[in-house]
């Protein structure tokens, strides 16, 4: 039973390639840097990290989205608003009239200088994603550092204030669970009721929907599976829990991923492993081709069974309601 | 012993729980979709459901749904807290059932008492 090679490849368990369909959703990693640096974060972002998009690539990909009508912009990082060009690329971005969404790591709107983002947001109605591990305290700062829960309650509340996550206002709020150890997420709907329940009786807070995201065996997290002696039942779990309507509705068939260097990957976990589109697409934005990269077959993994186990995980949460 | 003990209870046995169909695929697909539909969200949550499993998991001495339950209720995002308490709550009603049998004893011991 033991050993790394007991779990059958994906690309077996997938029975045939797995194909894009199209781009809906053009996700945009602006660099690695980060104030915080969370345990679960799979791309490894901190304050040490120096990885940022250059301006001319975000030029690229501001026309490039100009010239296809690609529905929702993603942007994540690192912290989008430790970018030096991130106001004037958020206000392009939002000038397109395209679903518009920033991952945010919350805190870094308390932070001295970066509280005028919540203005921004609001009032560039821009979609915000917040990464809330746990209602739990010991466990979301546990994985987000010591603090971290307490400061984000503080942040909710201030979104909230602005009208996000408020019935009728139109500003959409929708937090992010992962699980705080090597276990798989619980089903959404019941842990959305449950961060409904307790975020409205204890703090007051509102939000609008929350993603339940599978931790992916790769970066900080694996090291943390292989150090604690989970790896082989994590894995395990995920390859029994295979699920191939999951597998009909991930993110990579809709989603580009574009790395802070330009380079094109399937899904922020490609990166992260450095495996940028392949089978003759082009792997950099400077050599875009929309057709190509809309039928493209995707690269996978064995990682890829995060993504297919359960109700399945991606960026937008369960896939497999 | 232990030779013979580790052909029990083996941790990797849990995932053929879902093969139990095995010689009776009818009553097994009716079994699943039963245990299926109690378990879901309904009047109680899921949460509170697994809660209540893992309390009889510990109280029946299943180290299979001990596993698969500890598992699913880190999944439904329960404190370890409220999981022992749910223990606790297994012991208690254990012990209780323990000591109200000892009606029958107390009952004997007064008949046959001089």
């Amino acid at each position: 039973m033991n050993g790394q090679g007991k779990h059958p490849p994906f690309a077996e368990r997938a029975a045939g390639p797995v194909l894009a369909t199209g781009i809906e959703i053009f996700q945009i990693n602006l660099g690695y840097r980060c104030n915080l640096e969370c345990r679960h974060c799979h791309v490894a972002a901190g304050p040490e990290r120096r990885e940022l998009m250059s301006r001319k690539l975000m030029e690229r990909c501001l026309d490039i989205l100009r010239a296809h009508p690609i529905s929702t912009i993603d942007i994540t990082g690192g912290a989008p608003e430790l970018h030096p060009h991130f106001p004037w690329f958020l206000e392009e971005c939002a000038a397109l009239g395209r679903r518009l969404l920033v991952r945010t790591n919350g805190v870094v709107l308390l932070e001295e200088g970066y509280g005028s983002f919540l203005d921004l947001y609001t009032r560039l109605r821009v979609e915000v994603v917040v990464s809330l591990p746990h209602v739990d305290p010991r466990i979301t700062d546990r994985q987000r550092g010591e603090g971290v829960h307490a400061r984000l309650i503080d942040a909710l509340r201030k979104l909230n204030a602005r009208g996000y996550g408020q019935p009728g206002s139109g500003l959409v709020l929708n937090l992010v669970h992962n699980p705080g150890g090597a276990y798989l997420p619980g089903l959404q709907g019941s842990l959305e009721a449950r961060y409904r329940q307790v975020l409205r009786d204890k703090y007051g807070i509102g939000f609008n929907n929350l993603f339940c995201i599978t931790n992916m065996p790769i970066g900080r997290y694996l090291a943390f599976l292989k150090r604690s002696g989970n790896y082989e039942d994590y894995m395990d779990a995920l390859v029994r829990a295979f699920n191939p309507l999951a597998l009909a509705n991930v993110m990579c068939r809709t989603t580009l991923s574009v790395g802070w260097d330009g380079r094109l990957y399937d899904c922020d976990f490609n990166q992260m492993l450095g495996l940028t589109v392949n089978h003759g697409a082009p792997e950099h934005i400077e050599r875009f081709d929309g057709k190509m990269l809309a039928t493209r077959r995707v690269v996978t993994g064995n990682h890829c069974y995060g993504c297919t186990a359960g109700a399945g995980s991606s960026c937008q949460g369960e896939v497999a309601c | 012993m232990n030779i013979i003990m580790a052909d029990y209870y083996e941790q990797q046995d849990l995932a053929d729980f879902a093969n139990i169909g095995e010689y009776a695929p009818t009553l097994g697909e009716k079994y699943f979709a039963y245990y299926g539909e109690a378990m879901q969200d309904g009047v109680l949550t899921a949460r509170e459901k697994s809660l209540i499993a893992l309390a009889v998991a510990t109280t029946q001495k299943c180290p299979y749904c001990i596993d698969a339950y500890t598992n699913q209720c880190l999944s439904l995002g329960v404190a370890p807290e409220e999981m022992m308490e749910a223990v606790h709550v297994g012991a208690a009603m254990t012990a209780g059932v323990v000591l109200a049998h000892s009606t029958q004893m107390r009952k004997i011991i007064k008949k046959k008492e001089m």
